[in-house]
């Protein structure tokens, strides 16, 4: 039997970045197949050109055996090739049943394309174990369930290959469960499944093959019960790495950051962060873990200053926070440093020289220069210096900073934070889009600033990276802290749980 | 799916203005041929009447002078993040700082009046942007639309004033009596006359140096400063501000009472330089002009202080070649300066794709 899938020297250039090269890749018929690699590896580009928003420049892609020319989402799924994307494209105001037959409506009278959806859609819940009300309001549905009706649109539409980019990253653990069940029974059925994951557990437990990516790549394709997330890493990277950085036991110290009662309400008038209280104390990691959109961003920013939160006292190293010193200058003055989830819009400026992104925060910080000029070539210096001791490549400070990977500007916010001492230091996915060997040095330097006393406030929607690092783990959900776990007495499904809300007493 | 044009530094602030302004001038050649005339000609009359002779040269020297303030108030602006269109009326009041300073101290000497009534015009200029800036930091009134309301109330303001209050009563014209003697700015050739260097007679005045003073000052300001950087990073990620303390309204407004002053620098060098009275539309359409000269320049003062001359040679030259082809009437000139804004300004991202598409397939044919 042909495969599913063969791709046949793969090239795609954009600009001087050649994104693809030579790649080549066999997915065989009803099996699941997953595809792994650092960001910027290349594996978005192959899919994209497989589901056909690009061209590739050369190469030859066959489905089913037969060579077929991909250039339009719709010839994808022409030939049986469907796409849940990372992101939904769903309409939320409309039902499952008007999303799934949007673009196939079938007349200018909606009435009979929808008795056909209804019926084809009964059918497929029957075939495949996906049970969902079909009348329901898209937007009133859990992500879950969401990423369920991107998956009946795909096969609605006919898909015998489904491609799925990073599903599991909205996902509760409890809802990727779900979701990884629903992949086997699609397997069962004959089904193919492509799946884009950096997880390497989630490669392991459900993939019957892996490719690894690496540089545009394609450096190996193996067998899931011949290989290890070791293996699989050093194959990513191009290097051993560590995936689990050791650290030791520690007595925290004296409470610095002290949080009671806080609550937030966004612009929109939504309560964000509900009666949120915790405290951090020196030396010690506490991690909050929650899906996300739960709460935890608003609740970082607001004891950063960046937000003023409706009700809530702040206590810092012991002394209260009024609310008219409750401002991000202020709180960086008193020690409280902050490393923001999302460095291209908050940490740092993309159009400014990686120097200039160096001093984001700190610009009245009087050795900077002298009176209201600013000394450019003491930030340069700087900057080296900083630059060399956290590996940023490349070592240039002068580069503007949306040159530099996910993973160098990241070391560049975290120098630039950490280097100033902090007493308490808030940070928000530290290894979002960061690859594999820059994790393992930032998970390092976060458990030596706390060796040195220094307490840390870590929020992550990657449960591994919680687990790893934290002394104490806080779930979040809805806004609310929903418990509270020593690291080395909790496990996944415990957590997993509380993330989605099943507090202590209700269980 | 457009990605954004990454292009080297010399290759955005050179090449691509470059190539915008070759363009403009074979499409307006074009124009220039669609009435029977001779391009070439008129090019020719165009760079002999704006360079080609001293006085020639000491207007498009003037004109430059007012381009070169208005450039960099709506550069300044627009490292903020906002579009300032309202350097006309800026300007305007400005004047109307000039006068009440220079008609109301007459008493003093120059070496005093003279500051003060720059310091009248940036004041006046400043406080006028300052209401729309406090609008959009506070209300969130979009600036472009309150800074064009804001040109317009200035202008009615001014007739206003010029006819029913600060009119000689004795005078038909709506303007005020002319300033004190020794509040005037020297003319260029006066002042060079000093040093025994003749040059021919024109508007050109000491304003010229204060406006490239400016040019350093506001270089100084954005790319050296705190403030600047302060400005800049809510101009280009008013997120990453407010993670770092910094209150976007408060530059904001601070971004616009500069840029308001910088405005006041065209009252200074028509009024105080040439004109020596407030009169009703001195500002003559250049406070528009100052966008296209900021957008043309990148807005950095060096391509500032290049496009504004560009523009100097334009008006000036344009007088001259209306004078010398009378079937190129003003209009005509006015229509060639449209398109050089358009090509400038609209047209820019088209030459920067091409600009990097050339670049490219040079690096891949090295390759």
């Amino acid at each position: 039997m042909s495969p599913a899938i063969q791709l046949s020297a793969i090239n795609k250039s954009f600009g001087e970045v050649h994104a693809n090269k030579d790649v080549n890749l066999v997915v065989e018929r009803g099996t699941i197949h997953g595809i792994v690699g650092e960001n910027g590896a290349g594996k978005s580009t192959l899919m994209s050109i497989l589901y056909g928003f690009y061209e590739a420049d050369s190469g030859e892609i066959q489905v089913g055996g037969k060579p077929v020319a991909i250039r339009s989402p719709a010839d994808a799924i022409h030939v049986g090739i469907g796409m849940v994307h990372q992101h939904f494209m769903l309409v939320e105001p409309l039902t499952v049943v008007e999303n799934v037959m949007l673009g196939a409506e079938g007349g200018v009278l909606l009435r009979g394309g929808e008795a056909k959806v209804r019926a084809e859609l009964a059918r497929l819940s029957r075939d495949y174990g996906l049970e969902i009300d079909v009348n329901a309001t898209v937007g009133d549905l859990s992500v879950g369930l969401q990423q369920r009706v991107e998956i009946l649109k795909a096969l609605y539409r006919g898909a015998d290959i489904l491609i799925l980019d990073e599903p599991t990253a909205v996902l509760t653990p409890p809802e990727a469960d779900a979701l990884f069940e629903l992949l086997r029974a699609l397997k069962e059925q004959g089904k193919t499944v492509i799946l884009i994951t950096h997880k390497l557990r989630e490669i392991m437990a459900i993939t019957d093959r892996v490719s690894v990516m690496r540089r545009g790549e394609m450096v190996a394709t193996v067998e899931t019960a011949n290989t290890s997330p070791p293996e699989l890493a050093e194959l990513m990277v191009g290097r051993r790495v560590l995936l689990r950085v050791e650290k030791e036991e520690r007595t925290p110290g004296v409470p610095l950051l002290e949080v009671e009662n806080l609550s937030v309400i966004d612009h929109r008038g939504v309560q964000r962060v509900a009666d949120v209280s915790l405290t951090v104390r020196a030396g010690e990691i506490v991690g909050i873990a929650g899906v996300a959109g739960n709460g935890q961003s608003e609740l970082l920013e607001a004891l950063a200053g960046m937000r003023q939160p409706v009700v809530g006292t702040m206590r810092f190293g012991g002394q209260e926070i009024r609310f008219s010193e409750h401002n991000p200058h202020r709180m960086r003055q008193l020690g409280l440093l902050h490393v923001p989830e999302d460095r291209l819009r908050m940490g740092l400026v993309p159009a400014f020289q990686a120097f200039e992104s160096a001093v984001l925060g700190f610009t009245d910080e009087p050795q900077l220069g002298r009176g209201p000029i600013l000394d450019h070539d003491r930030m340069v210096a700087d900057l080296a210096a900083k630059m060399e001791h956290y590996d940023v490549r490349p070592p240039a400070p002068r580069l503007k900073t949306s040159k530099f990977s996910g993973g160098n500007q990241q070391k560049i916010v975290l120098a630039r934070e950490i280097e100033r001492s902090p007493k308490v230091l808030l940070v928000g996915q530290p290894t979002r889009g960061v690859d594999i060997g820059a994790i393992e040095f930032i998970h390092r330097r976060l458990i030596a600033l706390r060796d040195a006393g220094v307490g840390i406030l870590l929020v992550s929607v990657e449960l591994d990276e919680i687990m790893n690092l934290s002394d104490r783990i806080l779930t979040m959900c809805g806004g609310h802290i929903t418990g509270e776990r020593k690291a080395s007495e909790t496990n996944e499904q415990d957590l997993g749980l509380l993330m989605a809300g099943v507090t202590d007493e209700a269980a | 799916m457009s990605a954004p044009i990454d292009l080297p530094k010399w290759a955005d602030t050179i090449v691509v203005p470059a190539v915008s302004v070759v363009a403009a001038f074979l499409v307006a050649g074009l124009v220039v041929l669609s009435i029977g005339e001779n391009p070439l000609t008129a090019t020719r009359w165009l760079l002999q009447g704006s360079l080609g002779t001293g006085e020639g040269l000491g207007f498009t020297l003037f004109y430059m002078t007012d381009f070169i303030f208005v450039g960099l108030a709506v550069a300044v602006a627009y490292h903020a993040g906002l579009f300032n269109i309202g350097g006309e009326g800026q300007a305007t009041l400005a004047g109307l700082g000039v006068a009440l300073v220079l008609n109301n101290l007459t008493f003093l000497p120059g070496f005093l009046l003279i500051p003060l009534g720059i310091l009248g015009a940036a004041a006046f200029g400043a406080a006028w942007a300052a209401i729309p800036g406090y609008l959009q930091a506070k209300r969130g009134s979009h600036i472009v639309i309150t800074t064009i309301m804001f040109n317009w109330l200035a202008s009615v303001l001014i007739v206003y004033l010029l006819v029913n209050v600060l009119r000689e009563p004795q005078s038909m014209n709506p303007e005020t009596r002319a300033f004190p003697e020794q509040s005037y700015i020297p003319f260029m050739h006066d002042a060079l006359a000093v040093f025994g260097i003749k040059v021919p007679a024109s508007q050109l005045n000491l304003t010229l140096f204060l406006a490239l003073a400016a040019c350093y000052g506001v270089w100084l300001l954005i790319y050296r400063s705190r403030l600047g950087y302060a400005i800049r990073v809510v101009g280009s990620n008013p997120t990453a501000a407010v993670y770092a303390g910094i209150s976007p309204a408060r530059v904001i407004v601070i971004a616009m009472v500069i840029s308001g002053a910088l405005a006041g620098g065209l009252a200074v060098n028509e009024l105080m330089g040439y004109q020596h009275r407030l009169l009703l539309e001195f500002t003559a359409g250049y406070g528009f002009v100052g966008i296209a000269v900021a957008l043309m320049g990148r807005a950095h003062p060096v391509g500032i202080i290049l496009a504004s001359l560009l523009f100097g040679i334009l008006y000036q030259g344009g007088a001259e070649l209306a004078f010398e082809q009378p079937a190129i009437t003003r209009d005509m000139v006015v229509v060639i300066g449209g398109i050089i804004i358009l090509f400038a300004g609209a047209l820019d991202g088209l030459f920067r794709r091409l600009v990097a598409r050339m670049l490219m397939r040079s690096s891949m044919a090295r390759a």
